[in-house]
């Protein structure tokens, strides 16, 4: 059994590296003039069209409102990967040669740095949606005065004006999320051996 | 007034119904042609333009239009031949000609079916064949017939596009010389031409001419299956008369369709039997990747004289002027519209090949072998109607004629010749199509009759009235008329295909990325302007919902400024427009990835604005700019600005 946790550990810990083939996460925008809507995947290492030129026609549309364009490059691409090769390289150690104790300590450890990612990721998105161009060309107001953002949401789907923001997490994610679940299962499984090998 | 509508639609509802014995249960005309917003029709038909030069592009069943394709004709409101990318697509021997007369599109094929690439149109007035790519859905190439004049047999093609073939209506002088006209008999010759079409870009070439007696020649089709390798002209004008041309060339009882062995041709070209005979005729050739046309004069063409090599050409008799010759199917059945005829001719391609092959001749016209017409004769379609012009074929063992005189569309069963149903066109129909009726595999579900004569099927628009198009339904065995749609221009002869083949290749934008206009400014930090003497360029972009620069100071009475304009838009359908107030030329309109130019000579002092065109955005009424013109003798520099106080 332990060596089945073992094995199941070391998966959960190659898992992630997937995030360096499948996207993260996915926002897409639709409105009556996009039958194709726009989309952009979202990398650890990289923003990229879900149709050609789709981040150009965003950047386009989101001028008028006086949002900033879509950085080529933000810190977070240098910084997810080398977390993201850190933590698998920590996580085969732990396959390797630690306590299952440790496969808890790993999970915790991934289930910090992913909130801390997706709360990057809001800080990001909330900038992108309310940092706005004091020039821009339309302005628009929510019901109480304040000025409109135009933040799309974290995970979901939200109408923005003319368009609908879908939000969601890509191949990336599950990678990570299904990798992480494994550690912690690989957890459970020594633990609940433990105990009954304890009892008898 | 909607309660009038109501009524009408109602009595028309009633009237379809009461037309349809089929019962209840089929649909009313209304309904077949009836696409809903949003849907996509099944078939595109390209329909010539006639004497308004352009080849239009409408929906089947819906009659709606989509697009006018400028081929021979300026178009101030694409630029074509305005702008100085377009230009020299109508170049000719003759210099700038901004006209023609487009008669017969035609699609490409491979196998003999349909393949959706290529359409091409032949110019009628000044010899020119141009070809449409389908995948913009814009003029391409544009080849001057030399040796020819009034190219009306074209632009038909071969089974696997090897050939477009040209043929000259009015014989001449081969080459033209100072003579007496009266002088035509047996002096005058015909020229039929054989563009080849590279099969890897289309790319056209006069690959070689068929030198013929001095006969009309006006129409043609293309042998297929069995028939493969041979191209069918119809003649008239055997008499060779050269004045009051109704009576005298109408005199002959019989005509000739000429039989061309193109294959036999190659194989003379191979063997060195041609002549090299000097000659003078543009090839304008639109390269997509600079978006820019260029022309070259070409000095010489390879002639085959039809009188000196056997086996080239047989003469078909066949009754009374034929206007249409159409192959069927199957390729084995030549039919001959003999326009002054009650009767359709028909030849069969096997008899005609063993009376070839055993010498059944009947005589010959300047050495050119006449076949025996009892020998060649496959059947007549007897008493069919008045005036054949023109033949298509639904696939299923049908043939589809039009009448001109007696204004209808007779339905026939191939190889019985037995008239199956006639229905009455509004009025004088000239030629049909049906898709895909020019090759092996036709799509048998509409024919579109081409109206020669409107009167008063529409709201009437004061002496000149529309032209006209009527959908039939020829999927039951008798034909229905389901609709009346007006027309670009005269509509000559049309060309239809399926809209799957086409539809999905349509290109949505032309990459920025591989634009390579000598002049594009692909980035903003390109753009710039600069002076040349009294030659001014500005490298200026466009995307909504602004240009670069949009102030321009420095410019001087007496300069000829070249506005080269780049969309740098790469979004489906955003195209910008932009006009200059009193430039001598028309607006642009410019695709995204696009680069076009025109040029504004400024004549006035003052501060000139310019703007877009094309209704781009919700800041499109914004998309404006600034040129300062200062008089000759100024000395203020050039600068471009955007968005500086």
């Amino acid at each position: 059994m332990k060596k089945k946790a073992r094995i199941l550990m070391l998966i959960g810990a190659l898992l992630p590296l997937l995030l360096f083939v499948f996207p993260l996460w996915k926002i897409t925008l639709e409105a009556p003039q996009y039958p194709t809507p726009l989309g952009m995947f979202i990398h650890i290492n990289d923003f990229s069209d879900a149709n050609p030129h789709d981040i150009k026609n965003i950047n386009l549309m989101n001028h008028y409102v006086g949002m900033k364009y879509i950085p080529e490059a933000i810190p977070e691409f240098k910084i997810f990967p080398a977390g993201i090769l850190i933590t698998t390289f920590i996580g085969l150690l732990i396959a390797w040669k630690a306590n299952h104790k440790w496969y808890l300590y790993w999970f915790i450890l991934m289930v910090v740095l992913s909130s801390a990612g997706l709360y990057d990721f809001y800080l990001w998105e909330h900038d992108y949606g309310h940092d706005l161009d004091p020039k821009a060309i339309m302005k628009f107001t929510n019901p109480d005065g304040s000025v409109m953002g135009f933040q799309p949401p974290l995970f979901g789907t939200k109408d923005i004006l003319n368009f609908t923001a879908h939000s969601y997490p890509q191949l990336g994610a599950y990678s990570l999320g299904l990798g992480m679940g494994l550690s912690f299962f690989a957890y459970l499984l020594v633990r609940r051996e433990n105990k009954k090998t304890t009892l008898a | 007034m909607t309660a009038l509508i109501a009524t009408m639609v109602m009595l028309v509802g009633c009237n379809q119904q009461g037309n349809n014995s089929n019962g209840a249960l089929s649909s009313s005309a209304a309904e077949k042609v009836y696409v809903a917003p949003g849907e996509h029709d099944e078939f595109y038909a390209f329909i010539s333009g006639g004497f308004s030069g352009q080849l239009s592009v409408y929906g089947l069943p819906s009659g709606r239009l989509f697009k006018v394709i400028p081929v021979f004709s300026q178009d101030a409101e694409k630029a074509w031949g305005y702008n100085e990318e377009t230009k020299p697509m109508l170049n000719t021997s003759h210099g700038f000609v901004p006209w023609d007369d487009s008669h017969h599109p035609d699609i490409s094929q491979t196998n003999g079916e349909l393949d959706g690439r290529f359409v091409f149109i032949n110019g009628n007035n000044t010899p020119r064949i141009a070809k449409i790519d389908l995948s913009v859905f814009e003029t391409t190439e544009i080849i001057e017939i030399p040796n020819c004049a009034g190219n009306h047999s074209s632009a038909f093609v071969t089974e696997n596009t090897e050939y477009v073939v040209a043929g000259t209506r009015f014989s001449v002088p081969i080459p033209q010389r100072d003579m007496p006209i009266n002088e035509y008999k047996g002096n005058f010759k015909g020229s039929l031409s054989f563009i080849s079409v590279d099969p890897e870009d289309g790319g056209m070439d006069l690959s070689f001419q068929v030198l013929m007696p001095g006969f009309d020649y006006d129409l043609a089709h293309p042998g297929r299956g069995a028939s493969h390798g041979w191209m069918f002209f119809s003649t008239y004008n055997s008499e060779e008369s050269h004045s009051l041309m109704e009576v005298n060339a109408s005199q002959n009882d019989k005509d000739f369709i000429a039989a061309v062995n193109w294959k036999k041709a190659e194989e003379y070209i191979k063997e060195g039997k041609f002549k090299t005979m000097p000659a003078n005729y543009a090839h304008n050739v639109y390269d997509e990747s600079t978006h820019t046309a260029t022309s070259t004069m070409k000095k010489e063409v390879r002639v085959l004289d039809a009188s000196e090599l056997p086996g080239l050409v047989y003469l078909l008799p066949t009754p009374k002027s034929p206007h249409g010759c159409d192959v069927d199917p199957t390729g084995e059945y030549i039919v001959g519209n003999g326009k002054l005829s009650s009767d359709l001719t028909v030849h069969s391609f096997t008899k005609m090949i063993d009376a070839i092959e055993n010498e059944k001749f009947d005589g010959e016209a300047y050495g050119i072998p006449i076949l025996s017409f009892e020998d060649v004769l496959a059947g007549t379609v007897k008493q069919a109607g008045l005036g054949p012009l023109h033949t298509e074929f639904d696939g299923e063992g049908n043939g589809y004629t039009t009448f001109f005189i007696s204004s209808e569309v007779v339905k026939w069963k191939v190889g019985t010749w037995e008239v199956v149903d006639r229905q009455p066109c509004y009025y004088s129909v000239g030629h049909l199509m049906i898709p895909g009726g020019n090759s092996r595999k036709p799509f048998g579900k509409y024919v579109v009759a081409m109206n020669k004569i409107t009167k008063d099927r529409y709201l009437p628009t004061g002496p000149e009235v529309t032209q006209s198009a009527q959908l039939y339904d020829i999927s039951g065995e008798k034909m229905e008329l389901l609709l009346d749609f007006p027309t670009v221009g005269e509509p000559h002869y049309a060309a239809g295909i399926a809209a799957d083949i086409v539809k999905e290749r349509s290109k949505k934008i032309f990459s920025l990325e591989e634009n390579k206009h000598k002049y594009a400014t692909t980035s903003d930090a390109n753009v710039r302007v600069e002076r040349n003497g009294k030659e001014v360029h500005v490298y200026m972009t466009m995307i909504r919902s602004h240009f670069n620069p949009d102030n321009i100071e420095g410019i001087k009475v007496g300069d000829k400024v070249y506005f080269h304009v780049t969309n740098l838009e790469q979004d489906y359908d955003v195209p910008h427009g932009v006009s200059m107030i009193g430039a001598n030329t028309s607006e642009l309109l410019i695709m995204p990835g696009q680069t076009e130019t025109f040029v504004w000579e400024p004549k006035q002092v003052g501060v000139w604005p310019f703007y877009c065109t094309d209704f781009c955005s919700a800041l499109h009424q914004e998309m404006q700019g600034y040129v300062r013109v200062s008089p000759a003798s100024s000395d203020i520099e050039l600068s471009w600005t955007l968005g500086e106080d």
